[in-house]
């Protein structure tokens, strides 16, 4: 069975969700189930190829049977193991999360609802799992066509959102699919392996530079990389919180993944940190979408657009990182993938809850909710501190590699803008806080002691947020082994240091 | 130097995080005081059974996890660390039982919020004193800065809102900015960031990055105060006072001079910064805080905050001592943290017991008040000879090797700023005190005869003021585990 | 010059494909009405779709289908050598059934939410739309 994970991966969910569509329709109550079983599988398979891709360092799983290169392979390797079991564990954490909020804002449509969601982190983990270039295209579309559905549930104007959000995926996806196209011109191959096989006798061609860039547009198009971005604080505002809280640790981070692969696996470390000559001008860019990503969040003028833009200067990080060209800076843009996920899931739960609760995300509805909801608003508080790098969470030691890379590149911009990011989200982070802890005035402070009724957000809701908010903590103590046994295999030894 | 394995330093930091779960379950108050008792006892236990093995000579160790490569989460005490370590957790006993009186004498909310994040803040301090790298002590730093916030913020009211801004601006701010940047240079510097003998950092790198990160580690932790980062001190004094007498006297400032101490000593090294002439650098910036606070203090009516710039001056003599980089002086430094500790405390408490007993807050206000309140005046007579350093308490002792130190660096500049600045204590203590005693109260005074604050608040105020005069007679084990810390440093 | 005509002569399928690029990035970018924009989101994909298709035809080649009879013949050929020049290359025809399948599946989302955006704003004109949003 073990050596079928990386199908079983895919095609479980890809047929629960075909069940999930005809079984709403009959009986609703079941669509729920069937995505729980789907998802569980799914994470434990993600998991047994992790712990055995440490073992035997790569796994490639021929479909149908076929040789690559003239047959789709997939390809597990310590990164993709990584992103799987981030993947399928958000995913399934965030599914019983929003349980009880999906059946609240719609009980008519949750057998689509459910279909969309599984075929969602189907798209997801093909995308990390293929070995061929195309196939990773397509399963782009999926995850993409499936996120604009579910985007489009939402409220108000969730519709012209997601339309704005199809333009732009759809441009990104095009570009993406002439990159690879003018890849195999060149080289006559879509396996990724074999295609960086191929390579270096081309390096200096210009039509394989041209399909580094192009591709490279249309990936930073699909991960909102500043300038690029604009589609995707509408399209997670307005989105319902359940579909806001799927979407945004996973879709971004996943398109850093496809980012790292094309850097890394198929145009090989030496072309593109040797040959393509963009890495200054790529760092540079990172960091002003660091910087204008803390100050649009300072604009914002409610919780869930502010925390939108938060992800945008996050991705900064990851791109700016990767671009480092150095050890610690790969390692800080890989480690980060995985912790920003597990942080964007932790806050975007809460605020989630909070939602469920109050009915409304402006800042104005966290008065007083330190008393009211205690559970969820340490979950946010734990991501907060995450947010703003504060050990033993996660994201102090993610920022910690990443300010290492830039010391040691000598890129000090991307050091300063880190920090300046890490303060900003302290003013982001507090400012919440503040109005959760301390309005409104007067309401029972003072004498006394407190009679105000705690109006916690329900169980299903609250232990899923407490274990992120635990498995930050974990993760951050855990950062050596992870490190050490996950990353560090992965980052190529061209990169030096 | 023997090194013993032993889980006790964690232990130590953990006892009061467990107790929090305990405290928040517990139905009566005085089961939630119990339990912070049985935590704080507990935890100077714990601290008080290694302290035989530190004097012998030896040091304990304990790693945690290797989170990153040449720097883990991990625990050694050594006689500094157990010098900070002895005098936090004794105080919080003392503290403690001042809290009940405090608390309940005002009728306070939220009390067990209160005891919880008191019991983590204390955590963190013991995690500081027992750091065996800068990556430990970043992080118990930061752990600290975030469990003092609803500390500080208590009251909850428009004027806690913004004293509370002005804190994590400060302290948030100072540690992101400036710490955080240092601490990963030298790491990429010298590829650790374990607390060495004579720090580090010696031959990695050029004199001005040097000079740099300095400035950065001095002015990064801003919890000790020196100018121009000190404005937080005075904010944070709207919180309850057992918060502003543990907290702001004892635990979080010098968990700031601690930090320095630490830096300037394991990771800097004596050695790099006097060959560099960086010494003078130091001792510019803590003599300027010394002078300029103890000048503002003398223009405060409100009587914490001329606590709070007492302690920024005092707090500055523990950097200068180090600065001064000769032995004598270093042990005086580390000596004041001890004394200075039990002194700052009794007058803090002092001053909340009166505001408990007569609601008074301003030193205007306080004429007379020794007929009423004798115990807690004359503790506040002690406790502000030991600021001011005269015997018979133990703030002699230190200013005494200060003093010295000055005289052994030949730094007659130094020795001026510190005597100037005793005068200056002088001068705003002493006034308090008289008019406290020798003048009648004014107004519609009624002679109510002796009316202390609860007994809670005034035995705890009489026990440290008891403890600072025996520190004059028997400064032990502070006195040999500074001196045991300067002999490390210098070698001999 | 002549050098320049000769590679426009030669590539003049790249060159179309780029127009209609063009065409229709111009029409997302530039033009207000959605279902407008929509059409140059079709053009665009048609226009990729058109590129892969132009590098596999080959000249004087032919469709790539193998003639072989059935029973015992049909295993005969593979003895014999196919020369891959003589057969234009499918794999991009079948790499395009794809992208056609996805380009289709993306235009019938795209159109639907425009029926949302339509029946939500009464309006498929991008700056009516937004007027709308900021009265609110």
């Amino acid at each position: 069975m073990s050596q079928h994970f990386p199908a079983l991966l895919v095609t479980v969910p890809l047929l629960s969700a075909l069940l999930i569509s005809i079984v709403g329709w009959l009986y609703k109550r079941l669509c729920f189930p069937i995505a729980v079983a789907a998802l569980s599988v799914t994470a434990y398979s993600s998991v047994g190829l992790l712990l055995s891709v440490m073992h035997e360092k790569e796994i490639l799983y021929r479909l149908g049977g076929w040789e690559p290169p003239w047959g789709i392979a997939y390809r597990v390797d310590h990164l993709s193991a990584l992103v799987l079991v981030v993947v399928s564990v958000v995913g399934l954490l965030n599914l019983i999360a929003t349980q009880k909020s999906i059946q609240e804002e719609f009980p008519e449509k949750t057998g689509a609802f459910y279909t969309l969601y599984v075929l969602l982190i189907t798209g997801l983990l093909g995308i990390v799992v293929t070995g061929d270039v195309f196939n990773l295209y397509v399963l782009l579309e999926i995850t993409a066509l499936t996120g604009y559905g579910l985007i489009a549930m939402g409220e108000e104007h969730a519709p012209l959102a997601s339309l704005n959000y199809v333009y732009m995926g759809t441009i990104g996806a095009c570009f993406y699919l002439l990159g690879i196209g003018y890849l195999y011109i060149s080289t006559g191959s879509l396996n990724m392996a074999d295609i960086a096989s191929i390579l270096p006798g081309l390096y200096d061609s210009r039509v394989v530079l041209a399909a580094f860039i192009i591709c490279m547009v249309g990936v930073c198009l699909k991960m909102a990389f500043f300038p690029l971005h604009t589609w995707l604080p509408n399209a997670y505002t307005y989105a319902p919180s359940a579909v806001s809280s799927l979407v945004a640790p996973l879709m971004t981070k996943v398109m850093i993944y496809v980012m790292l692969r094309l850097m890394l696996t198929v145009f090989t470390p030496v072309f593109t940190f040797s040959r393509v000559g963009l890495s200054d001008s790529m760092v540079w860019l990172a960091v002003i979408a660091i910087a204008m990503g803390a100050v649009l969040a300072l604009a914002a003028r409610d919780m869930k657009r502010m925390l939108t833009y938060v992800i945008v200067a996050e991705v900064g990080y990851m791109v700016g990182g990767a671009w480092l060209g150095n050890r610690a800076g790969m390692t800080g843009a890989i480690l980060h993938i995985a912790n920003d996920a597990l942080m964007t899931l932790c806050v975007f739960l809460a605020v989630g809850n909070i939602v469920y609760k109050v009915k409304g995300y402006a800042f104005k509805d966290l008065q007083g909710m330190f008393r009211k909801m205690p559970y969820t608003m340490s979950g946010l508080v734990a991501g907060a501190l995450s947010m703003v790098g504060v050990p033993p969470t996660c994201g102090f030691f993610s920022k910690w590699y990443l300010i290492s890379g830039g010391v040691q590149a000598g890129q000090y911009g991307f050091v300063a803008a880190l920090i300046f990011s890490s303060l900003i989200n302290v003013i982001l982070f507090f400012r919440i806080i503040e109005i959760g802890y301390y309005e409104p005035f007067g309401a029972d402070h003072g004498q006394g002691s407190s009679r105000v009724r705690t109006a916690e957000a329900p169980l299903t809701m609250v232990i899923p947020l407490l274990i992120v908010a635990g498995g930050l903590v974990m993760m951050g103590v855990y950062t050596g082994d992870i490190v050490a046994h996950v990353i560090a295999p992965v980052v190529p030894p061209a990169l030096g240091n | 130097m023997d090194t013993i394995v032993s889980i006790r330093p964690l232990v130590a930091v953990l006892v009061s995080i467990c107790a929090v779960p305990l405290l928040i379950l517990s139905k009566r108050s005085n089961i939630r005081e119990t339990w912070t008792f049985a935590a704080a006892v507990a935890k100077f236990l714990i601290v008080l059974s290694m302290l035989p093995a530190i004097l012998n000579g030896s040091q304990i160790v304990y790693t945690l996890a290797e989170v990153v490569p040449g720097a883990a989460i991990k625990f050694r005490v050594d006689p500094l660390g157990m010098l900070f370590a002895l005098v936090a957790s004794s105080l919080w006993i003392i503290t403690s039982a001042y809290s009940i009186g405090y608390m309940r004498g005002l009728q306070e909310h939220s009390q067990t919020r209160y005891f919880c994040f008191f019991a983590l803040a204390l955590s963190a301090t013991i995690g500081v004193a027992f750091s065996a790298n800068l990556l430990t002590l970043y992080l118990f730093y930061e752990m600290l800065s975030l469990a003092t916030y609803p500390l500080v913020t208590h009251h909850q009211d428009e004027e806690a809102r913004a004293s509370g801004r002005k804190y994590l601006t400060y302290i948030l701010g100072t540690s992101i900015g400036l710490l955080l940047p240092a601490m990963l240079i030298s790491y990429n510097l010298a590829g650790t960031l374990e607390f060495a003998r004579q720090g580090f950092l010696a031959g990695t790198c050029s004199k001005g990055l040097v000079a740099m990160l300095l400035v950065f580690f001095i002015f990064g932790f801003a919890k000790a105060a020196v100018m121009p980062f000190h404005g937080w001190l005075p904010a944070a004094m709207v919180a309850p006072t057992p918060v502003s007498a543990l907290l702001h006297a004892v635990a979080v400032v010098k968990v700031g001079v601690f930090s320095i101490v630490r830096v300037l000593t394991g990771v800097l090294g004596t050695d790099l910064l006097s060959s560099l002439d960086l010494g003078l650098v130091i001792c510019i910036a803590a003599s300027f805080t010394i002078i300029v606070a103890s000048l503002i203090a003398l223009s405060q009516d409100n009587l914490k905050r001329l606590l709070a710039f007492s302690t920024i001056g005092q707090l500055s003599y523990i950097v200068l001592g180090v600065g001064l980089l000769s032995p004598k002086g270093m042990t005086g430094g580390i000596l004041h943290m001890a004394m200075h500790a039990f002194g700052k405390i009794t007058l803090f408490f002092c001053a909340g017991a009166i505001f408990v007993a007569t609601g008074k807050r301003n030193i205007s206000e306080m004429v007379g008040i020794g007929k009423r309140m004798p115990l807690t005046m004359a503790a506040f007579f002690i406790a502000s000879l030991s600021i001011i350093g005269l015997p018979p308490t133990g703030g002699f002792l230190s200013k005494w090797y200060l003093v010295l130190g000055s005289l052994e660096a030949h730094q007659t500049v130094i020795l001026v700023v510190l005597l100037t600045s005793s005068l200056l204590n002088a001068a705003y203590f002493m006034p308090i005190v008289y008019r406290a005693f020798f003048n009648p109260p004014d107004g519609n005074a009624q002679d109510t005869g002796i009316q202390e604050a609860p007994l809670f608040c005034v035995v705890p105020l009489t026990v440290t003021a008891l403890i600072s005069i025996l520190l004059f007679f028997y400064p032990q084990p502070f006195f040999r585990l500074a001196q045991m810390t300067v002999r490390a440093i210098t070698g001999g | 010059m002549s050098n320049l005509l000769s590679s426009i002569v030669d590539n003049y399928n790249y060159l179309i494909y780029i127009i209609l690029m063009m065409i229709g990035l111009y029409a997302m970018i530039a033009k207000k009405n959605l279902v407008k924009k929509i059409v140059g989101m079709n053009v665009l994909q048609t226009a990729i779709i058109l590129f892969y298709v132009s590098i596999g035809a080959k000249k004087g080649a032919t469709i790539p289908i193998i003639q072989h009879g059935h029973g015992e013949g049909a295993h005969e050929m593979g003895a014999s050598v196919i020369k891959a020049a003589e057969y234009i290359n499918p794999l991009p025809h079948v790499l395009m059934l794809t992208a056609i399948v996805v380009a289709v599946a993306t235009l019938g989302v795209a159109l639907a939410l425009a029926i949302k955006v339509y029946d939500r704003y009464q309006t498929l004109e991008e700056d009516e739309i937004l007027a709308q949003i900021r009265e609110k």
